[in-house]
């Protein structure tokens, strides 16, 4: 129940986010909470922003205009350390983005050490254990050319967490998977989503929004247009543009 | 056919052991090697330095002032003739510098500077971006992905065209006679015309030069095959 102690906490605040690419308008007004323990599930056809609206919560793409709060701080404020909010934020990829110079274990490590949070010993403690929990301790000597994309994808999640994040975002992170190797991928998500962390994750696995989430979003157009309970979502979709996907999709 | 070997080998002592030529073929070549060796450190400290001002970027995504001065070098240096180049540096911008090779090491330097920089920089530009955000993500800054994440796998990009780029500026330092220096070639052109004789001074400059890039390239063979190891583990 330790987890949903915090349970009304606004962890993210976005307030009428916009994104201009050139002439692309891909986020056209957007505003949400994140509040702390849930898990928001992003759907929504490609194109709709919604990867855009997830790599925008931790500046990796900038803003055009609107607000992004974290943790109570203004982060699209210009003077902000985004470098240090990024400690805070954890973010997995669709294509892994292993540092392929580096075994798997300076990858897990080479964040917290040299951003001197942790001691190499400490940091690499926590890796073997963290590495222990997705099933891949025997893998810390090895380099991402030798692992399955589900493995690296485990590897990923392990070296967000090794941040300690107050947040997980997922940018599709099983779109890029052979359909085997998506289960094992999930599994290590929704073992995190019990264990209380916030998470934000985009992706195309209806199954697991239902599943897991606490709410689920349909963006498109660059807006979110509709936002339900998975139970209602699904079973009960008020707008046409999202009945028309699910149609499609489930 | 006795009277042919008797010819040619009259023709070898008169290029390379009376006198003691042998020994003006070794000084050139000493002089060629300086030149080069100390021409490329310099080369590629300038060519890292050029490539990461030009690749710099301002918050909003443009181009800083930085970027623009290392465009402009670039555009410079490679828009020019390297002959030039040395005749510039040595009888306008140093004018008072009577040390020819330091001076031929800085010019050979800046010129090969500009190749350097496009080299690295298509190197760098060629680690995927992914890399770049995983390590921003994760609150690294700018600086420290570029150094443990982008600039070691840039490395192994690079090492090919750059072993290229070695050997261009081997063979470009011959024309460092321009500026009075006595390099390999100029020593061969020099006993030519002593000795009235071009072949055997001037294959006899062909050869070294052929056989001390033979040697480089098969240094650079094995360093490269040493990197790629380490991506196949």
């Amino acid at each position: 129940m330790e987890n949903w102690r915090g349970g009304c906490v606004r962890v993210i605040i976005v307030k009428d986010l916009h994104k201009k690419f050139e002439d692309n308008h891909v986020l056209r007004g957007v505003d949400y909470h994140v509040h702390q323990g849930e898990k928001i599930v992003i759907v929504g056809p490609s194109g709709s922003g919604k990867s855009t609206f997830l790599r925008c919560l931790n500046l990796l793409e900038t803003p055009s205009s609107g607000e992004i709060w974290f943790d109570g701080q203004l982060i699209t404020d210009p003077k902000v350390d985004i470098d240090k909010v990024r400690t805070h934020m954890g973010m997995v990829f669709q294509n892994f983005n292993l540092f392929n110079n580096l075994s798997i274990m300076d990858n897990i490590i080479l964040a917290p050490t040299k951003l001197k949070l942790m001691g190499k010993e400490e940091a690499k403690e926590k890796a073997l254990t963290l590495l222990a929990r997705v099933g891949l301790k025997e893998k810390a000597d090895a380099f991402p050319s030798q692992l399955s994309g589900g493995q690296k994808q485990r590897i990923a999640i392990v070296r967000s967490l090794a941040m300690n994040p107050r947040v997980m975002l997922f940018d599709e992170p099983t779109s890029a998977l052979d359909p085997e190797m998506v289960g094992e991928v999930l599994d290590v998500m929704k073992e995190l989503a019990e264990s209380g962390m916030t998470m934000v994750v985009v992706t195309h696995e209806m199954g697991f929004a239902r599943e897991v989430g606490t709410k689920v979003l349909f963006m498109d157009e660059g807006i979110i247009m509709e936002e339900n309970t998975p139970k209602e979502f699904f079973n009960n979709p008020q707008c046409q543009r999202l009945q028309d996907f699910l149609s499609k999709v489930l | 056919m006795q009277a042919w070997f008797e010819k040619v080998g009259k023709m070898f002592e008169m290029a390379f052991i009376s006198g003691d030529r042998w020994k003006l073929y070794l000084d050139g070549l000493g002089v060629t090697l300086q030149i080069a060796f100390f021409a490329a450190i310099l080369g590629m400290v300038i060519g890292t330095v050029v490539a990461l001002m030009k690749l710099s970027t301002r918050k909003n995504g443009k181009k800083t002032v930085w970027s623009y001065l290392a465009g402009a070098y670039i555009d410079i240096i490679r828009g020019t003739p390297s002959v030039l180049q040395l005749l510039i540096m040595w009888f306008i911008i140093l004018k008072s510098c009577k040390n020819g090779i330091l001076v031929a090491v800085l010019s050979f330097g800046i010129n090969s500077g500009a190749y350097v920089a496009e080299i690295v920089r298509a190197g760098i530009l060629a680690v995927d971006k992914g890399q770049t955000e995983a390590g921003r993500s994760l609150g690294l800054s700018k600086a420290k992905t570029m150094i443990y994440i982008v600039i070691p796998q840039a490395v192994k990009n690079v090492l090919p065209p750059i072993g290229n780029e070695f050997i261009v500026l081997l063979k470009e330092t011959a024309i460092a006679g321009y500026v009075s220096l006595t390099d390999l070639t100029r020593a061969a052109n020099q006993i030519s015309s002593r000795t009235y004789e071009a072949f055997m001074p001037l294959i006899g400059a062909a050869v070294i030069y052929f056989v001390i890039i033979k040697i480089l390239t098969i240094l650079l063979g094995k360093l490269e095959r040493r990197l790629r190891k380490s991506d196949n583990r």
